[in-house]
């Protein structure tokens, strides 16, 4: 009782141009979003780097790094495999075909360059993960209403009975974005002539629009939609049927109903009144379980083809990121009790979270869908070397780990010597002096980050020699040598 | 199994299914966000906030463009460090004209919320200009080019016509004397009358041109100054949130 056998390969009736752009984008803008990343941690290490300049200070690139990875990396990786994967699941070509598939294309593009433009000439709304101006707000609602439009007219014109449980994450992910994207940036512009607007709301009830949005960009954006990910290129790669269809629709509605209330755990102790704080801690709590629903379900899948962890590296990928989403969704409800948050709360260790969640989870399934779908869109055997992927994983998994853990040190590490107190009685360290302990595990950070964007450069070339239609002549890793018998 | 069966009418009805997947994720939004309209206590009655002087709201933005919310929190928590370190534990009060809020999410800097009158002017601008030079220790990037750009500030009444819009209470007599006021301000004449515990310049050594420097210091130096806590009691019932 499985949906994964009704995907069907490429045939040629699938509008593959636009997922090829896509595809192309989203190795493009990663490598981006992680160079920026790598650099704005480096500057916290070396503030020298920040140049003295408008452009280049921290203020202003740190969202140039986060909209990069989230909107630009995740976002084309997102629009690349809804496309691909809803023409397949419904055997339909996409809805508006090639008109309205290139319309979304350049217009999310149009929208990355502009966001990142206005940051760093200083337009931004101040609002974390919502920075773009009215303006940029205003096209991207244009642009996302296309992008309904198409997934939604092919989901209605499918040729299959079912929708596969797949679309559900994506349509879901379409659908709740851009209730949240609309409902965060209600904001007056002073003049129709100029960027600068002020927000609708204020204070807390400001803070609470703000987090609703931007917990669930988490939730919807990077977990949703990556779900939708897991759900086609898991049980495709692995050759298994989606190990529970029930299991699926149970955690599908529990995620997506529980996930919009965990907004108020990134506002505990604040000003937010004590109700909405234990609201959102309970149900962050309660997210535990349909999280590791859709872990269960994506692990299990696995379920009779495990050996092919040690002779696909694709399928290291993917099962690692499955892992690393149910670590991610373990730590998210702990340091939502507001006891542990009290602690984690404005230090690294949230910082650390986000990247367990965004490198691990959200961009190894990116990666694993990728060389999935790269030979499958330029019709090639495999990917050009599985040795260069097999290199990719472990020096990005050796990024992520140091990443981490540094940050997990220096998180709190930090938010002990806020709190520590001396034998007389007086607060231990002064503020600057919790800043300089940072300073080694700001450096081990950055070189973590240095590992993970040498190993997206990997994949470019990887690819790139894909494309071009090169094979690497390698020994399969399914024929292993025989010990001993070298003689 | 009839879970299985009911479900198939959603699994099959592309719009049906959008129908309930918008249902179910708009419910937890309006549950926690509508209330805080509507609910009198959720924004103490304290004395003495007010909306910020146009040359403190000029700052205001220049502190939001240049994004020190990336690295600097305005949100006290009621922790005995935490008001050892910054003061008394921030209020609901003090960011009801902040549009938007700047409570922020990560402490790479100290927390904001109560820097106003905690450093002169004169520290303020060094810092701003090369944090090292002050603070060695600091990570904080510099903003040398405040000090040199002249404030482009214009239309400022326009910005306080459009806050007034979206709930911020500036009298007429306010927006008409916005620009007077704010060069007022930033070049040492008493503003004290329309906005009461404003700091007034000069701010940098240029006292004959308002900079961008001026404004950002005019904005931290009221920071968290606002309210008259001789008058506020957290424990009367009002207050208990």
């Amino acid at each position: 009782m499985t949906q994964a056998t009704v995907a069907h390969d490429a045939t040629p009736d699938y509008l593959e141009d636009v997922v090829k752009k896509f595809t192309l984008a989203a190795v493009f803008w990663g490598i981006v979003g992680f160079f920026a990343g790598v650099f704005i941690a480096f500057q916290l290490a070396y503030p020298a780097l920040n140049l003295d300049l408008p452009w280049t200070s921290f203020g202003r690139l740190r969202p140039v790094h986060t909209s990069a990875v989230i909107f630009a990396f995740g976002g084309n990786v997102l629009l690349a495999t809804s496309f691909y994967v809803v023409q397949r699941t419904c055997r339909a070509t996409l809805f508006g075909g090639r008109p309205l598939g290139n319309f979304v294309f350049w217009g999310y593009q149009l929208f990355i360059v502009l966001a990142a433009l206005s940051y760093v000439l200083g337009y931004t709304q101040g609002r974390e993960y919502a920075e773009p101006e009215w303006i940029v707000d205003l096209w991207i609602t244009v642009v996302w209403v296309a992008y309904l439009i198409a997934f939604l007219g092919t989901l209605y014109k499918r040729r299959e009975p079912h929708i596969y449980v797949a679309n559900w994450f994506f349509l879901a992910f379409i659908v709740t974005v851009a209730l949240l994207h609309l409902g965060n940036n209600l904001a007056l512009p002073v003049s129709f002539a100029g960027m600068k607007s002020y927000s609708l709301f204020s204070g807390v009830q400001d803070a609470m629009t703000q987090w609703w949005y931007g917990h669930n960009a988490v939730g919807f954006f990077l977990t949703a939609g990556f779900l939708g990910i897991m759900y086609y290129f898991v049980p495709k790669r692995a050759e298994r049927p989606v190990y529970s269809y029930r299991l699926s629709i149970v955690h599908f509605w529990a995620l997506i109903f529980l996930y919009i209330w965990a907004g108020p755990h990134h506002l505990h102790y604040t000003a937010l009144p004590d109700w909405a704080q234990t609201l959102g801690m309970t149900f962050s709590v309660m997210l535990w379980m349909p999280s590791w629903g859709g872990m269960i379900n994506g692990l299990m899948t696995l379920s009779g083809a495990w050996d092919k962890l040690r002779t696909d590296p694709v399928i290291r990928f993917l099962v690692t990121s499955v892992a690393f989403y149910g670590m991610s969704t373990f730590e998210g409800p702990m340091m939502s009790v507001k006891a542990v948050n009290s602690l984690s709360h404005y230090t690294d260790w949230t910082v650390g979270h986000v990247h367990s969640g965004a490198l691990g989870w959200v961009a190894f399934v990116s990666f694993g869908a990728l060389y999935f779908m790269v030979p499958k869109l330029w019709r090639r055997e495999r990917m050009y070397s599985m040795r260069l992927i097999s290199y990719h994983f472990w020096i990005a998994t050796l990024g992520i780990v140091l990443y981490v853990t540094a940050m997990w040190i220096s998180g709190i590490m930090q938010g002990l010597m806020w709190r520590a107190y001396d034998s007389m009685g007086f607060l231990q360290y002064s503020f600057i002096e919790t800043v300089e302990a940072m300073h080694p595990y700001y450096v081990i950070r950055g070189a973590g980050g240095v590992l993970f964007l040498l190993g997206s450069l990997i994949m470019a070339y990887n690819i790139y020699r894909t494309i071009k239609g090169d094979v690497r002549t390698e020994v399969p890793y399914d024929a292993p040598e025989l010990v001993g018998a070298k003689g | 199994m009839s879970l299985m069966s009911k479900h198939k009418k959603l699994e099959t009805n592309a719009f049906l299914l959008m129908l309930g997947i918008f249902v179910t994720v708009i419910i937890g939004g309006l549950v926690e966000i509508v209330p805080l309209f509507t609910i009198e206590s959720t924004i103490e009655k304290v004395k003495g906030v007010r909306p910020y002087s146009p040359l403190e709201l000029a700052g205001r933005n220049i502190y939001v463009r240049e994004g020190c919310y990336n690295c600097h929190s305005q949100m006290i928590r009621p922790f005995r460090d935490e008001v050892e370190r910054y003061g008394h534990y921030s209020l609901a009060a003090e960011s009801m004209y902040d549009h938007p809020f700047q409570w922020g999410s990560k402490r790479t800097g100290p927390d904001l919320a109560r820097v106003g009158g905690k450093y002169s002017n004169d520290w303020h601008m060094r810092h701003m200009i090369n944090p090292r030079d002050v603070v060695p220790e600091s990570i904080m990037p510099g903003y040398p080019w405040l000090a040199t750009t002249r404030l482009d500030y214009g239309n400022i009444a326009d910005h306080l016509k459009t806050l007034r819009i979206v709930g911020v209470p500036y009298t007429d007599e306010q927006i008409a004397n916005a620009k007077a006021d704010l060069e007022a301000q930033a070049t040492g004449g008493d503003v004290g009358d329309r906005y009461p515990k404003a700091v007034t310049g000069p701010f940098d050594n240029d006292p004959g041109v308002v900079t961008e420097m001026d404004a950002l210091v005019a904005y931290l130096q009221v920071l968290g100054t606002m309210v008259d806590f001789t008058t506020y009691d957290p424990n009367l019932p009002e207050n208990l949130r």
